[in-house]
């Protein structure tokens, strides 16, 4: 089973602040990790290798530093870690970004199975998995909680649905989104860091993919961010402290207040 | 983004940019793969050497009208999909265009007469006893042809977990732009295009997006926003029907069983909620917040941390990685209040939080700041809760 997990490194906090002076973000020393929900795609497809047996693949589109994620992804136990960069490839939405990633994973030799997570923590689209899937023209199933059956070109996987769990079953090859349900990622060990310190990360360019440049980076991008700003806060109200009892009755005053009771 | 010959190497640029997409190379600027495309440094830049790409303009005064997906299952259309048909209403008078809605399943034809009651001036229907379930393939390719033929300037799908798995395919297909997860939605006077508004980083900043180039202009958009359109006096819609033979397109997951959440948790439409975060310490705390729902009728609520380990089913989680809810009185027990967790709650009525430590952020947007020991402070307002009850 041949299998390729697209990931991403992101800030390692959300927490990110505005200077009210200049109204800019401050990112000065946040640390970049493996985007959290990616984690869980790694240790799913490591779970299936070590099931069926075959290779697991890592590839993120991003500066020469997201290399750092991949070590990561192979120092939990990966086989390859793969690297889009480019300059060109700056400035990419979700279109151009899975776009690419299609373009580089059809180069990185075949693939039964594509797992993504269901969403990075920077952006929050959790747009580029089935966007990509629609690029490779493979099928695609999203907030897979289970896979219960795979092999002979098949799966049978459970997809957490609003309403409800439902059970499918997808050809393969197939993309697949997993949230933090699906498992529990394992630590890197010891000689998965030292294997991850002398791997040798392959990388892609659009020397190698010969993509026309329109259709990638900021060009091949149909959406423009064209402001950024802090969220609004609703003003705060009344603090309360006092004894349980005395508390308990100022709650109870508000509710009788809103006529909720 | 592009650097000319006039950049000074100043470094200015460096400084501004929010992604850390700038270098300085050989005393001159040059933009990395983490640009955002944000336009920062080209504000900044003091001798203007930084500049926008240009983009090809496309012939887009074909693209007419604002259309909306009605999301439903098993004919049951949901209520999503009227507070798109709302907003959309609301574009497109601003836009003088009209209102359309695409509806895709088995016996959905009643679903699609309430959108013509509601206002809607075109409802397609694609109704097939072949499109029972929803199925990415399908339905994807079903939508792509319904704006292939309609040719709407923008199209708004619910930000459910059907329209964000369904969404990127449309738009992939479409060779147009999506953007997720939408709070906010107007239109730019000037261009007449959509200023799409969703927040990131988990809820800490807020970006606008649109989409130039490239129609229809598609989002997801966020459930409990916007309220929903209501019955008009005189209706002059209608519905047109759309056949086309479902057994020729593509069709490649099979759904061989659907089971409905044991517990109904309808936290997105509950008026009262009490909800339990990791200041409870244990997850035997959610037995005391169910306590207390069940004396009020409220639903219950949870912080993503108490989902990710496991206290409580995801369904009942809060916030931007889970639902957003705007009850009358939303109750907020040993929750901090990180962004994320707000960006779900902050437009319900009036919040009331119960928390030990007075910095909790929480406390900042809550109409009712109470600091105490929850296990101390919630048996005896379910008390007095009762008392009142019985008096009444």
């Amino acid at each position: 089973m041949n299998i390729v997990v697209p990931i991403k490194q992101v800030p390692e906090t959300t927490e990110v602040q505005f200077d009210e002076e200049t109204g800019r973000l401050i990112r000065e020393g946040v640390a970049a990790i493996i985007n959290p929900f990616d984690e869980y795609a790694i240790e799913e497809a490591l779970r299936i290798k070590e099931k069926l047996g075959g290779v697991v693949k890592v590839i993120t589109m991003g500066p020469p530093w997201a290399a750092d994620a991949l070590r990561d992804a192979i120092s939990m136990g990966a086989d390859e870690g793969w690297l889009a960069t480019d300059r060109a490839f700056a400035g990419a939405d979700t279109w151009a970004t899975s776009l690419t990633l299609a373009r580089c994973i059809e180069r990185m030799g075949g693939y039964d199975l594509v797992i993504c997570g269901l969403k990075t923590t920077d952006g929050d689209t959790g747009q580029t998995g089935p966007e990509m899937a629609e690029h490779m023209d493979i099928p695609h199933v999203c907030y897979v909680s289970e896979i219960t059956e795979i092999g002979d070109g098949r799966v049978v996987v459970k997809r957490n649905m609003d309403e409800g769990v439902e059970t499918l079953e997808a050809p393969l090859p197939l993309l697949i989104t997993v949230g933090k349900d699906i498992n529990q990622p394992r630590l890197a060990t010891l000689r998965g860091r030292l294997k991850a310190k002398k791997a040798e990360i392959k990388e892609i360019t659009n020397n190698d993919l010969k993509m026309d440049p329109k259709e990638i980076g900021l060009d091949g991008s149909f959406t423009r961010v064209v402001k950024l700003f802090e969220p609004e806060v609703p003003e705060a109200g009344e603090i309360v402290e006092g004894t349980p009892d005395e508390l308990a009755e100022a709650i109870l005053v508000k509710l009788q207040e809103c006529k909720v009771i | 983004m592009k650097v000319t010959d006039a950049c000074t190497g100043c470094g200015v640029c460096v400084d501004v940019c929010p992604f850390g997409a700038i270098d300085m190379v050989n005393g001159k600027a040059v933009i990395n793969e983490a640009c955002r495309a944000c336009g920062q440094c080209v504000d900044a830049c003091p001798v203007g050497a930084i500049v926008m790409s240009e983009v090809e303009a496309v012939d887009l005064s074909d693209y007419r009208g604002v259309m909306i997906y009605a999301e439903q299952r098993g004919g049951r259309v949901h209520p999503v999909s009227y507070e798109l048909l709302g907003k959309a209403q609301e574009l497109a008078a601003q836009l003088s265009e009209p209102v359309y809605v695409v509806i895709v399943g088995s016996g959905v034809g009643a679903g699609a007469e309430e959108f013509v009651r509601r206002g809607a001036d075109k409802v397609f229907l694609y109704d097939d006893p072949a499109l029972a379930d929803f199925r990415d393939d399908p339905y994807t390719d079903l939508l792509a042809r319904c704006c292939k033929e309609e040719k709407p300037s923008i199209f708004l799908i619910g930000a459910t977990s059907l329209g964000r798995s369904l969404g990127p395919r449309v738009s992939a297909k479409l060779q147009t732009g999506l953007t997720a997860d939408c709070t906010y939605l107007d239109i730019d006077t000037e261009t007449r295009l959509l200023r799409q508004t969703r927040p990131a980083y988990g809820g800490n900043i807020m970006a606008t997006i649109v989409t130039p180039n490239s129609r229809p202009q598609m989002a997801t958009v966020r459930y409990k926003m916007f309220p929903e359109a209501v019955k008009v006096d005189h209706p002059k819609g209608s519905v047109v029907e759309k056949t086309v033979d479902v057994s020729k397109i593509r069709d490649r997951v099979k759904v061989l069983g659907f089971e409905e959440a044991k517990e109904q948790v309808s936290i997105s439409e509950a008026d009262l909620i009490v909800s339990g975060g990791l200041g409870m310490g244990d997850p035997k705390g959610f037995e005391l917040i169910r306590e207390m729902a069940e004396t009020l009728g409220a639903a219950v609520g949870a912080s993503r941390p108490t989902v990710d380990e496991g206290w409580i089913d995801y369904r009942h989680q809060v916030g931007l990685s889970g639902r957003t809810v705007r009850p009358q009185v939303y109750i907020a027990c040993g929750i901090s209040g990180a962004v994320q967790h707000q960006a779900g709650m902050k437009t319900s009525d009036i919040i009331i939080a119960v928390n030990k430590d007075p910095e909790a952020p929480i406390f900042k947007i809550s109409s009712l700041g109470v600091v105490g020991d929850l296990y101390e402070v919630v048996p005896r307002l379910i008390e007095k809760i009762k008392e009142h009850s019985g008096r009444a």
